[in-house]
Parts: structure tokens; C-alpha cells; sequence
């Protein structure tokens, strides 16, 4: 009974996981980059949630202004630090990407100060079967992001834009020269991946009620963990990386001996898939040409 | 003619590593004289050394950074490992060989923080540089937390845990400067590193990866020589930093320590040392300055310009759409133009591309056009004496051959 607990909140810990992870993995796909401000639009969708529950009160207006909010932040991003160094040498973009995440925390450091605040969207209170009994938002979570991860799995295979998405991340000069706007595209992706961030931000906010300006970063770089570990690039990796990091995560919580080294184990974790299978467990292997 | 401009380029390379150990030796002369007469006070003394271990650290980033084209995110991870590990074997001696300020201990501190370093930096670099792309960023960062979480969990005994470790004293007048004769022994390591066939290989791999794999050069051997080296610098900046503090706290070495590092090497222009070494010391001077300046939640105000100073010089220094403007405006253009035109033969041969800028050399082109209208003319006047004519033309290209050779 116990261990059916620590599974079921592991996945649903892995969903918000792999939320996040998507929005890795879409970008790296598509745009080529790591965009390392991706953890950080957890925590601004956080801050946006807290502003607009004290302002309105209401729970759902407050997260689909976070959503909103962190799509056109995202594509402010891309237009304004990523695209000017589109053609730029890799490290480039890589550190303009630190030094955008680098910005968005002492951003909101000096607007909303370092002391966290603790923000309850919503009580769901616990539902029992029997002797098992379970929290409202842990199941929550996992239906949503299921549900996501699936809708999203189909707009990518059936819709026009979806496939312009694939065909993008398969060969951009092809692409381009089918007719593809590489840089709609490009924005398109931004625009999911901070959704599906701001997204994930909710449910991590239900998880974990206190927000503070480093939020989002933890769980951005557990996210990015689970995107490495199931294939960067690839959009099923990542869910199932995501999903996987979830479990583990919790099963070493509920080990009194490992508990503290949790974080230090994921890691270790991703160093060894890196050592034994680069691209990940569902990646591809991509030919180097000249 | 690439002969001439490579021994240019070197001499130039050499006169400005020379520079750097001339400064720094002047400097920790002046400094060390002011330290004897007792001019110098505390603060600005702590100062010195916080600016030698940024120093340090920086350099150390610019050879991954600038000059192996890789992105490292845990280089305070690796000064954390060099300042515990250091930090301990500098108490356990000095409960050995009794307090005081012990040359030997601090010598052998610096060795095993650096060595640990080092080995850290192997096992990471060893998994990462295998692979192509941003992988080592990643191992990095993760490798800057694991090694925090895995001192934050230590017992009190050990490692002092949440608490942080006391680390041993050492006379605060002469401190800094060992730290001094650290930064020119990392100075004089890594740019001769540089200079030499390994440093050349490093360089080639960040330029193209390909082509220097297809010319023989094992890459993941010489990533792998400049990321160890890095890293044992690393940890020697984390030994000096365990002296200078008299206690090594795990939180400090947190990922915003990282970018602080990498925020002096990107300011100082990614792959030049002088430009590290002049960021490090100026980025250590406001740090302290404003410190006391800036308090409560100003103080993240400084974060805010490092980030906006990384992103805006990055996007700067690297926007395709910018390179005209740079190759326009730039300190090179501005001196070229304040430069007479050379004229002398002895400076020119030095200067192998003036040959282009001089009016001596012949213009094939003109000469060949001229010759073909020549031609053009010439059938109309005979049209009779074609075979004469085609002789004349045949000669006529046997002489341009002639001309050419």
C-alpha cells in the first residue's frame, strides 16, 4: 500500500516533470539551443499566479493569466536574446541563455523580494478508498499532464503546424525550402514550451506552496535530467524520462537512507545514462556531417 | 606569406602573455614592499586576495570557455571540492605540526585541494567530452549540486555539515602574497599550455571539430588535459579561499558563484587571459565596494547588470546581423586609421599583407584585357593570313606563360 503511494505521487511528481521537459526538448529539437530560462518561467508563472489570487481571488483566472503571461514572456525571449544570435556559434546562445535566467531571478528578487511567500491556490483536501487514501491535486496532477502529453502528442503528429514542427527539427534548410516559415515555427515552439511551463509551475505551486525568486530552478534542471535522460530532441523521451525521474525521486524520499542525497542521486543518474547511452534512452543517433 | 603572418601572430601572442607576468610581478613586489612597512590595512589586503582567487578562477574558466569552446557551470563546484578537502588537510596539520603560519601546510593543502579537483574534473570531463554539443554544461551544473548536497549532509566532525568548517589561520599580512605567486604559477601553467602543441590542439578542436579529428588530434584526450587543468586550478582557488575565509560554508559555492565566473570571463572577451584577469579584478572591486553600498534588496541589483551585461555582450559580440557594425567600430579599425601607411621594404616584408597595398606588382588582368582587344582588332586587318595569324597568337600565349612564370 505504501509503495502503490510513493508510485502514484511519483508520476504524478513525473508529469510536471515532463511538462517542463517537453518545452527542453521541443526547443532543443526545433531551435537547436538549450534554452536555460526555461525553469525560470516556473517561477515567473508562480509570481504571476500570487499577483492576480490576491488581486481577483479566483484560482482559474489567476492561472490562465499565468499562461498568457508566460507565452508572450517566452516569445518576447526568443525575439529579443535568441534570435539575433540565430547563425551564432552554440556557446553563444548558451550563455545568453544563462544570462536571460540569470535576469528573470533577480527580476523578480527585486520585485517581489528573496523572503519566500507561501501561495495555496486551492484546498482540494484528500480522497480515500478503504485504507488508501490519497490527496485531490496529486491525482489531479497526473490526469492534467496526461492529458496534456497526449493532446500534445497528436497536435504534433496530425496538425499542419505539428508537422511543420517535425519537419523543422528534422532538416531545417528542407523545411524552409518546402516552404516552412522556420521562424514562425521557432516562435510557435516557445509558445507551447512556456505554456506547458507555466503549466507545470501550477501543479509544482499545489506540490510545493512556497515560492521563492530560485523556484523554478530546481525543477527546471530535474526537468532538463529527464529530458537528457530520454533522448533530447526527442518529444516521447522526454515524457517518459520525465515520468521516470518522478518515481525515482519519490522512491528515494521514502528511503530514510537515501532521502538526503536525493538530488545529488538524480544526477548521478543522468552522468551514467550520458556515459552508457548519450542520446538518451529514446533517442537518436544523429550522423555528423561536414 | 602565411609563414610571415604566424610568426607575427606568435610575437604578438608572446609580448602579451609577458605583459601579464610583468604587471603581476610589479604589482606583488609594490604590494609585498607596502605589506612590510605595514602600509596596507586590513580591508584592502582581504581585498588582494579575493581579487587573486578571482583571478585565478577566472583563468582558469577562459582556457574551458574561451579557448576549448565549452560552457562549464560548475567551477564553483570544483572550488568547493579544493576548499573542504584543502581546507581539512590544512587542519589536520596544523593540529599535527601546531598553529601558526606553516609554509608547509599550505603548500600541501594547495596540493591535495588541486589534485581532488583535478580528479573530480576528470570523472566528470570523462562521461561529457566524449560528446558533441552543450553536454558538459549540463554535467557541470549537475555536478556543482551533487557536490553541495553531498557536503551540506556531512556530520559535524567531518566536514561540519549545514554549519560549515572552520579552516586554519594564516597571517593575513603575507596571505595575499601567495596568492600573487598563485596567479603567476597559473599564469605561466596555462599559458604555456596554450603555446604549446596541446594548447594549439585545444584551440584547433574549438575552431572545427571535424577537421581537427580528421587531422589526427584525439579530442577527447586534449578536452579532457584542458578540463583537468582547469579543475585543479579550480581547486587551488578553493584552497586559498578556505585560508582567506578561516571557513568553508557549502552554500556559498551555489550556481550563482558559477556565473559569476563565467560573467568575468565573458566580459573580459571569451579566449583572451588579459581580458579575464582585468574583469576578475574589476568585477571583485565593485563586488566589495558595493557591498557595503548596496544592502537588502538593492543588492541584487548588481545581479541584475551582470545579466544584462552578459546577455548584452554576448548578443554584441556574436549577432550575425551586427558583424558589419562591429568590423566598422572597433579599437583595431580605430588604431589602422590613426597608423601612417607603411612603405619601407624592411617593415613591409615583416608585413606580408602590405604586398596587396603596394602599386609594384603587376596587373595580369589589365594587361591580359588589353592584349585581347589587341587581338580582336588584329583578324579584321588580315583576314587572308590565318595561319600567320594563329602563330602569332600561339607565340603570343607561349610569352604570356613566360610572363606568369
Amino acid at each position: 500500500m505504501e509503495f502503490l503511494h510513493t508510485l502514484i505521487n511519483g508520476l504524478s511528481l513525473g508529469g510536471i516533470y515532463a511538462l517542463v521537459a517537453l518545452g527542453y526538448t521541443m526547443v532543443y529539437g526545433i531551435a537547436k539551443m538549450l534554452n536555460f530560462a526555461h525553469g525560470d518561467i516556473i517561477m515567473v508563472s508562480g509570481y504571476v499566479i500570487l499577483v492576480f489570487l490576491s488581486m481577483t481571488g479566483n484560482p482559474l483566472l489567476a492561472i490562465f493569466a499565468s499562461i498568457v503571461f508566460c507565452i508572450l514572456l517566452g516569445v518576447v525571449i526568443e525575439k529579443v536574446a535568441y534570435k539575433p544570435l540565430r547563425g551564432a556559434s552554440p556557446l553563444a546562445v548558451l550563455i545568453t541563455a544563462i544570462g536571460v535566467s540569470y535576469l528573470l531571478q533577480s527580476l523578480a528578487q527585486m520585485i517581489f523580494g528573496a523572503d519566500p511567500k507561501m501561495i495555496v491556490i486551492y484546498d482540494f483536501g484528500s480522497v480515500s478508498i478503504g485504507a488508501f487514501s490519497i490527496e485531490v491535486k496529486t491525482l489531479l496532477t497526473l490526469f492534467a499532464s496526461l492529458v496534456v502529453m497526449i493532446s500534445l502528442t497528436l497536435f504534433i503528429k496530425f496538425s499542419r503546424t505539428g508537422r511543420a514542427m517535425l519537419a523543422v527539427s528534422e532538416d531545417r534548410g528542407a523545411a524552409q525550402l518546402m516552404g516552412v516559415s522556420v521562424n514562425r515555427i521557432i516562435t510557435i515552439t516557445f509558445a507551447i514550451g512556456s505554456a506547458l511551463a507555466a503549466l507545470a509551475g501550477t501543479f509544482y505551486l499545489l506540490k510545493a506552496p512556497n515560492m521563492n525568486p530560485t523556484f523554478g530552478s530546481l525543477p527546471g534542471i530535474k526537468a532538463f535530467t529527464a529530458a537528457v535522460i530520454g533522448g533530447i530532441g526527442s518529444v516521447p523521451g522526454a515524457m517518459f524520462g520525465g515520468l521516470l525521474l518522478g518515481i525515482i525521486e519519490c522512491l528515494c524520499n521514502a528511503v530514510p537512507v537515501l532521502s538526503p542525497y536525493t538530488d545529488a542521486i538524480e544526477f548521478l543518474i543522468l552522468i551514467l545514462i550520458l556515459l552508457v547511452k548519450p542520446t538518451g534512452i529514446l533517442g537518436k543517433k544523429r550522423r555528423e556531417k561536414v | 606569406m602565411t609563414r610571415a603572418t604566424s610568426t607575427a601572430a606568435k610575437r604578438q601572442i608572446k609580448w602579451k602573455y609577458i605583459a601579464n607576468y610583468l604587471v603581476i610581478g610589479v604589482l606583488t613586489l609594490l604590494f609585498g614592499g607596502l605589506s612590510l612597512a605595514g602600509q596596507l590595512g586590513q580591508s584592502t589586503v582581504y581585498l588582494l586576495e579575493k581579487m587573486s582567487i578571482s583571478v585565478i578562477l577566472a583563468v582558469s574558466l577562459c582556457l574551458v570557455v574561451g579557448f576549448m569552446g565549452e560552457l562549464s557551470l560548475g567551477h564553483a563546484g570544483f572550488m568547493c571540492v579544493g576548499a573542504y578537502l584543502g581546507g581539512k588537510v590544512a587542519a589536520l596539520l596544523s593540529d599535527l605540526l601546531g598553529s601558526g603560519n606553516n609554509v608547509l601546510a599550505l603548500l600541501a593543502s594547495l596540493l591535495v585541494g588541486g589534485l581532488c579537483a583535478a580528479v573530480c574534473g576528470f570523472l566528470i570531463g570523462l562521461p561529457a567530452l566524449r560528446l558533441r554539443g552543450d553536454y558538459l554544461a549540463i554535467v557541470t551544473l549537475a555536478f556543482g549540486e551533487i557536490v553541495r548536497v553531498i557536503f551540506q549532509n556531512t556530520s559535524l566532525e567531518s566536514f561540519g555539515g549545514t554549519l560549515g568548517m572552520k579552516t586554519p589561520r594564516f597571517n593575513r599580512n603575507y596571505l595575499f602574497l601567495f596568492g600573487f605567486l598563485l596567479v603567476l604559477a597559473t599564469l605561466a601553467v596555462i599559458q604555456n599550455f596554450l603555446r604549446s602543441k596541446h594548447g594549439r590542439a585545444v584551440t584547433a578542436i574549438r575552431d572545427n571539430e571535424i577537421a581537427a579529428r580528421a587531422t589526427g588530434i584525439n579530442v577527447t584526450k586534449y578536452k579532457l588535459i584542458g578540463f583537468v587543468l582547469s579543475a585543479f586550478f579550480a581547486g587551488i582557488a578553493g584552497v586559498l579561499y578556505s585560508y582567506s575565509n578561516y571557513q568553508v560554508e557549502s552554500s556559498k559555492f551555489g550556481y550563482n558563484y558559477s556565473i559569476e565566473i563565467l560573467v568575468m570571463v565573458v566580459l573580459g572577451g571569451m579566449g583572451s587571459i588579459n581580458g579575464s584577469i582585468i574583469a576578475a579584478v574589476l568585477i571583485t572591486y565593485l563586488n566589495t565596494r558595493l557591498a557595503t553600498v548596496l544592502t537588502g534588496n538593492l543588492a541584487v541589483l548588481q545581479n541584475l547588470v551582470y545579466a544584462l551585461v552578459l546577455v548584452g555582450i554576448v548578443i554584441y559580440n556574436n549577432a550575425p546581423a551586427l558583424k558589419s557594425f562591429r568590423e566598422r567600430v572597433n579599437l583595431k579599425a580605430l588604431l589602422s586609421k590613426l597608423k601612417k601607411p607603411v612603405q619601407d621594404p624592411a617593415v613591409i616584408r615583416e608585413d606580408a599583407a602590405a604586398w596587396d597595398r603596394i602599386p609594384t606588382k603587376i596587373d595580369m588582368d589589365d594587361l591580359l584585357t588589353v592584349e585581347l582587344q589587341q587581338k580582336k582588332a588584329a583578324p579584321a586587318d588580315a583576314d587572308s593570313d590565318g595561319e600567320a595569324n594563329s602563330d602569332a597568337a600561339s607565340d603570343e600565349t607561349a610569352d604570356r606563360k613566360k610572363d606568369e612564370t
